[in-house]
């Protein structure tokens, strides 16, 4: 066949560049900085090469620091334990039951829920002040006013850990459900037949094949869980923070000397993440070894029928917390005079809305622009990427899964904190083309490993016929693929969306606070503590996502409603 | 090297090799209106012969020889441009068309929407699925499916026609009345066929030369 140049041949470069560039260039920044390197264009300056290694002299005296670090540390691994833990219990226990489809259906609406958003919620329910709390009072506690307990904001940051708890779980969910075709289902069956537990079947059959897949996927939660900034601004230990939001501080403090400290402890980060994710490496092995011995011991684990309960309840009450904290950020939103050991506001009044409704209009606005730009652009992308795949005759190997993951492996405050200085240095801060570009480095990503799978997986025999039936190789991907693939584009498109707005960090660093968006609005109120109007804008924030899911979910089904062949069919 | 037009499909000398293992060769005229049985156990090649004479050869394979179609040499021609249809084992009617959609598709451009549906429309009669224009492709039966899909290549106006088992997953019943009608059409349009099974029915049933793995 003639050798066609084809012009979807730059797509792999300019991937690399979107994916690649930004690492290297936040890594050399961060470096600059750090060591107060003067040469070149880096300092403007024409002296002879220097290094320093005062600011990490500086970061390692600051009061408290190593506490910030392990709270990092834990905080990272204690999440990606309990989410995993739970999600592979759960599936364990429910996947052969019919109700899965319902599971699938209730878990979607909180994957798009924003980070801050569930942490507002979470902690709207569980402050001293918050609704669970009012519900028990004053009758059973017999408070009148809120006690004084450390509920948030507590100082080995569990409430944190829960937070983040909250929504890796979907994550996590999803993640493994996308592995789980790949997996025989009979070789449970098999085990539970010699007389081994449900659960532990699951284990030994199917968990090793399973977790090897969504391996990277745990690393970025443990990533995502030692670096977060907006959840710990949320629910996170004040005195000290986490070392993330300490970063986060130096890099906002007006003596500009505090960015050199700012870069060396975002250096910090990168080690604490990185220590953390082989940390959890070397727990892998030893979690192998033990399960291997305990099943060549043969033993059963017969009775695990309170695990099962216990899986099923503590998903369960994710999805539940997730729920009410929505209802309670509508609830402030509208509550006027609400006292405290009332459960109900004592006065609805719509009076947040109306003050907020400029600003909210504003940066709700611009989130959405930003959020349907980023999930456009990295849309074409992925598509371009994949059709380029498809006509190569590739797939992507295990070094492009690696870089794929890498915006989602790096800590944003190293990766986000070391472009900011760079964006800044040339003065392309600000802008809204910055931020969307920004973004996309994550939304990329996301919409990439949603979209891969149902890709591949289509039937390449309809594109075949199209061809030899005399249609051009672009014709058959917007004739047939496209349409027939409609519904799982979409859907990618939603959670990319989804994504954008709720990132933080880029808006707030990329942006330099002149592109504020429903999500850094939200958690610049967040230390107000002003409940009606944070509710107005972490509702806004839920409503965005969860208006283009729906719409991504509703567009296919309108369109081929007469199509049988193209409308979900349950899960079996 | 093209010093008389040969009519029909020409396969010269045409090996398929795996890597570096020749799996078939084979050296054939097709004349326009027969159709060539090709038989042999799966895994013999025959699925990726038939690939490589519609231009979808996987990079794991190779093909040397020559294909000509008519005379013209159409060996490394883009699939879209060497017009010759395939029928595979699955009727892969397009499942977000209608059916009378699945013809329009496959028939050239050229002529106003209401020519273009009249034509259509006169295909699905011969096939009696004329009151099934506007149905959903899924929704017909497994014979039903095959039907369109037969009309839809033949929408194509192909110049070679390949088979891909293409009635092995239909019933008994429906297979015998679905051989006629394609030997029927490819006796009738005069195209040059060839037909890959390993079912030995098939061979007989269209009293054309049989080749076998």
């Amino acid at each position: 066949m003639k050798a066609k140049t084809s012009r979807l041949a730059i797509i792999p470069a300019l991937v690399l560049a979107l994916l690649i560039l930004p690492i290297g260039a936040a890594t050399l920044s961060l470096l600059g900085t750090a060591f107060d390197w003067k040469f070149g264009w880096w300092a403007h300056s024409l002296e002879p090469f220097e290094t320093s290694l005062g600011a990490f002299q500086t970061v390692l005296n600051v009061p408290g620091f190593w506490t910030s670090v392990g709270l990092s540390f834990w905080i990272g691994l204690f999440t990606a334990l309990i989410s995993l833990t739970i999600v592979m219990l759960f599936i364990a226990t429910f996947l052969s039951s019919r109700g899965f489809f319902w599971v699938w259906v209730l878990m979607k609406p909180v994957l798009a829920v924003p980070h801050a958003a569930a942490a507002f919620g979470l902690l709207f329910l569980i402050a001293p002040s918050g609704f669970l709390i009012r519900l028990v009072s004053p009758e059973l506690s017999g408070f009148l006013r809120p006690p004084d307990w450390l509920i948030v904001n507590d100082p080995a940051g569990l409430s944190l850990a829960l937070g983040l708890i909250l929504k890796e779980i979907p994550f996590l969910f999803f993640v493994t459900m996308a592995a789980l075709p790949q997996t025989d289902f009979r070789r449970p069956r098999i085990a539970a037949n010699m007389g081994y537990g449900q659960i532990w079947s699951w284990f030994i059959s199917v968990f090793p094949g399973v977790y090897l897949q969504i391996r990277l996927p745990v690393f970025a939660v443990i990533a995502f869980a030692t670096s977060t900034i907006d959840v710990a601004l949320i629910l996170g230990p004040v005195t000290p923070p986490t070392l993330s939001v300490r970063i986060l501080q130096w890099m906002n403090d007006p003596d500009l000397s505090m960015r050199t400290t700012a870069a060396a402890g975002a250096i910090i980060q990168v080690g604490v993440t990185l220590l953390a994710v082989l940390t959890w490496w070397a727990a892998e092995y030893v979690v192998m070894h033990l399960g291997r011995m305990m099943a060549l011991r043969g033993w059963r684990f017969k009775r695990d029928k309170i695990l099962r309960l216990l899986s099923v309840g503590l998903l369960g009450a994710s999805v539940l917390i997730v729920s009410v904290g929505t209802a309670l950020l509508a609830l402030w939103s509208v509550a006027g005079v609400w006292r405290f050991p009332e459960a109900l506001p004592q006065v609805w009044t719509l009076k947040s809305w109306s003050d907020q409704a400029t600003n909210l209009w504003e940066t709700g606005w611009r989130a959405t622009i930003i959020g349907l730009g980023a999930a456009t652009l990295s849309l074409a992308l992925v598509l371009a990427s994949l059709e380029n795949e498809y006509r190569n005759n590739k797939r992507a190997t295990r070094l492009a899964w690696w870089t794929i993951y890498i915006p989602l492996l790096v800590p944003q405050i190293a990766l986000v904190g070391g472009l900011s200085v760079l964006f800044i240095r040339f003065s392309i801060d600000g802008t809204l083309w910055a931020v969307i570009l920004v973004h996309m480095i994550f939304t990329y990503p996301y919409i990439y490993l949603t979209l891969s799978d149902p890709w591949n997986a289509f039937d390449t025999r309809y594109l075949a016929v199209a061809r030899s039936l005399g249609k051009s190789v672009n014709r058959a991907f917007w004739s047939i693929r496209l349409p027939i693939l409609l519904r799982p584009v979409l859907a990618a498109f939603a959670l990319g969306f989804a994504v954008s707005i709720a990132q933080y960090l880029p808006t707030l660093l990329i942006g330099a606070g002149r592109q504020p968006t429903l999500t850094t609005e939200a958690i610049a109120l967040a230390s107000g503590g002003n409940r009606r109007v944070i509710g107005t804008y972490a509702l806004v924030q839920t409503l965005l996502p969860l208006i283009v899911f729906a719409l991504a979910n509703l567009v296919p089904k309108l369109l081929w409603s007469n199509r049988r062949g193209l409308q979900v069919r349950s899960v079996e | 090297m093209n010093d008389q037009a040969i009519t029909g499909l020409q396969l010269d000398n045409v090996e398929i090799f795996k890597g570096t293992v020749r799996l078939l060769g084979m050296d054939a005229i097709i004349a326009p209106g027969q159709i060539l049985t090709l038989m042999g156990p799966s895994g013999s090649g025959k699925s990726t012969l038939i690939n490589a004479i519609a231009g979808f050869l996987p990079s794991s394979f190779s093909c040397t020889g020559t294909i000509r179609l008519n005379g013209q040499n159409i060996t490394t021609l883009p699939p879209e441009s060497r017009r010759v249809g395939v029928l595979f084992q699955d009727p892969l009617l397009f499942p977000h068309f209608s059916v009378l959609q699945n013809i329009l598709f496959a028939l050239p451009a050229g002529g106003t929407m209401h020519e273009r549906c009249d034509k259509a429309l006169t295909l699905l009669h011969e096939i009696s699925m004329d009151e099934f224009a506007d149905a959903d492709p899924d929704t017909l039966s497994g014979g039903q499916k095959a039907r369109v899909a037969l009309a839809r290549v033949i929408a194509s106006t192909p110049n070679a026609l390949l088979l891909d088992e293409p009635f092995s997953k239909l019933d008994a019943d429906l297979r015998d009345s679905m051989r006629q009608l394609v030997c029927e059409e490819v006796a009738r349009r005069k195209i040059p066929t060839l037909l890959v099974t390993h079912d030995k029915d098939d061979a007989s049933a269209t009293d054309g030369p049989v080749l076998t793995l």
